[in-house]
């Protein structure tokens, strides 16, 4: 009983046209995968991915824990080679644009005795890679303070930036560093489940604010995210991966059984609430995918 | 012949600097307080007390050790506390996830463990060196030359050099790791860096304070002032200040007292810490109870 297993790596093309055509496709893929893989520890967690990503587009990346959404965005920034394939991040080799791309790793938050501002943090964001010591006065220190209110006025932090981060709550949290990823005005933005560790109605807060960001100020979003419905009205495009493959497309052409079924190899069902939600039922959780990919070439 | 306090602070000062070795004292305070009042800053926000206690113990070995064989005391201290420094940096590879810190503990408290037990075999073979102990633990403030606070102000000029350099890209990998890797902050090189930086620091004002006075300087002036304020700038400008102000304070009740200057100097900073823990205690009650008001019933 190992749903997940299979003689090799299956490889599913995922190759779509924006959503609707309607997003800047003139304006040059922000992204672009081709025929990528990734390897882990000699095992392959995820083969074949081609992958166009416009300018503007808000993306999710859906799948089960550990089938490889992570390291998706790792790759993306250079931090892991893929093992074949091509990976193109605006116009560059991966890596090479860092500097315009904001990164929002995952973490559950800050610890409750971190003695240190929001603002602080959200600066860190601004020149916290150069080195020497800022000089608290002076033209740049002015034009650095402005930025860091602007982009804290942007995603509403006001109230609580000047508080020691540890004691802000984890939707506060995370807005400060939704602030901290956007201060440089990148074009990218690579958030890793940043709804998780939220409570439902800072969830739906918290995807409103990075759907307006990528509309108001024209940033191509990439979120890894386990549950697309607090997303699911703003996105116009998913990514979906689970165990070696991944399929594209907006969401009302990959969250649907027959893609779901393909891409886990057992039959799983996607249901619409009458909220308009998306629930996906049979689909193997976490265990099974792990298990496998470490026993990957030895699964009967 | 005993001097006695007057409460004028400027008589008091008159008299203590007449003599030139008090004044080399308080000039060692100084460049000790400010050394490690900034290096104990990064080491309380990155939270590695514990590593920059081993540092401080491996301090006393060294200094043993050297003594034993014959050199320049110093060459123990540097030898010792940057062994110590490049061991708990090796094994700080991939901290921050729980099991790495967990590691990481049990290695520092190693290292301690036998930092101690060598320390404690140098005295057993170098007989008659009792007294050489207390003042290895327990420093010697009152004992030094001008030339040796000129080479104590040339090495703490070179570790502040430093610490300046990797200070802001420091601080980002303290507080936000992933992100600052995203940035190509060199992440792990900087926590090696630190830690070798923090033992040089150490082995270097151990020598005038002593093995143990030196960690109470790392660690209770930053522990103070980041318990009062979190703005970074304030909070390093305060540890400062109050690892001075202690030093200062421990060495003029030692002078004016028959009791060791290490005592003094440790509860004058236990003092601030507890007033600062209990105004910052007050202030957030205070604060809490103020929001919780403000929400209508």
């Amino acid at each position: 009983m190992n749903p997940m297993a299979r003689p090799e790596q299956t490889a599913i093309a995922a190759v779509s046209p924006p959503a609707g055509g309607a997003v800047a496709a003139d304006r040059g893929n922000v992204l672009e995968l081709g025929g990528a893989a990734v390897r882990v520890g000699g095992a392959t967690l995820w083969s074949g991915v081609d992958l166009a990503v416009g300018a503007g587009e808000f993306v999710a990346v859906l799948g089960p824990n550990g089938v490889g959404k992570t390291t998706l965005l790792k790759v993306l920034l250079g931090l892991l080679p893929v093992a074949e394939g091509q990976v193109r991040v605006l116009g560059e080799p991966a890596g090479r644009a860092n500097s315009r791309i904001g990164y929002l790793p995952q973490r559950r938050s800050f610890d409750a005795s971190s003695r240190i501002r929001g603002t602080d943090v959200v600066r860190l964001g601004l020149d916290g890679d150069r080195w020497g010591i800022p000089l608290p006065f002076g033209r740049r220190s002015r034009d650095a303070a402005r930025r860091v209110n602007e982009v804290i006025g942007l995603v509403g932090a006001s109230g609580y930036a000047g508080r020691p981060i540890g004691e802000c709550s984890g939707g506060e949290q995370q807005r400060l560093l939704i602030a901290q990823a956007l201060i440089r005005r990148p074009q990218l933005l690579l958030l890793d489940e940043p709804l998780d560790s939220l409570d439902l109605p800072n969830q739906a807060a918290a995807a409103a604010l990075i759907s307006r960001i990528c509309a108001v100020e024209g940033v191509t979003v990439v979120m890894v995210a386990h549950d697309v419905n607090p997303i699911l009205a703003h996105l116009d495009r998913v990514v979906y991966i689970a165990a070696g493959g991944a399929a594209a497309g907006t969401p009302a052409e990959v969250v649907t059984s027959e893609t779901l079924t393909r891409l886990y190899q057992t039959p799983v069902e996607v249901l619409r609430t009458s909220a308009g939600h998306l629930v996906v039922v049979g689909q193997p959780e976490a265990p099974a995918v792990h298990a496998d990919r470490h026993a990957a070439g030895g699964a009967p | 012949m005993n001097p006695v306090f007057s409460w004028n602070l400027l008589a008091d000062f008159r008299h203590m600097w007449a003599f030139p070795f008090m004044v080399n004292a308080f000039r060692a305070g100084v460049v000790v307080a400010v050394v490690a009042g900034l290096m104990g800053w990064f080491m309380v926000l990155r939270r590695q007390s514990f590593a920059g206690h081993t540092l401080a113990v491996a301090a006393f070995p060294g200094a043993a050790g050297a003594t034993l064989i014959g050199i320049s005391a110093a060459y123990g201290y540097f030898a010792f506390c940057g062994a110590a420094a490049v061991i708990i940096a090796a094994a700080t590879r991939g901290r921050r996830s729980a099991g790495g810190l967990a590691a990481e503990s049990a290695l520092t408290g190693t290292v301690q463990a036998l930092a101690l037990a060598c320390g404690l075999l140098f005295v057993a073979l170098y007989k008659g060196f009792l007294n050489g102990t207390t003042a290895l633990l327990f420093g010697s403030f009152l004992g030094i030359t001008a030339g040796q606070v000129a080479v104590l102000a040339a090495a703490g000029a070179a570790v502040l050099a430093v610490l300046a350099v990797i200070g802001r890209p420091l601080l980002f990998a303290s507080v936000d790791p992933d992100v600052a890797a995203a940035r190509g902050v060199p992440v792990r090189l900087l926590s090696a860096a630190f830690l070798v930086l923090l033992g040089a620091a150490v082995a270097e004002t151990a020598q005038i304070t002593g093995a143990l006075l030196v960690f109470a300087l790392l660690v209770m002036p930053a522990a103070t002032a980041q318990r009062l304020t979190a703005r970074p700038l304030a909070s390093v400008v305060l540890t400062v200040i109050i690892g001075w102000a202690v030093t200062w304070a421990g060495l003029i009740a030692a002078y004016y007292s028959p009791y060791p200057i290490g005592f003094y100097v440790t509860s004058f900073a236990f003092a601030v810490y507890l007033a600062a823990h209990i105004a910052a205690t007050a202030r957030y009650r205070r604060r809490r109870h103020v929001t919780l008001a403000a929400v209508p019933a």
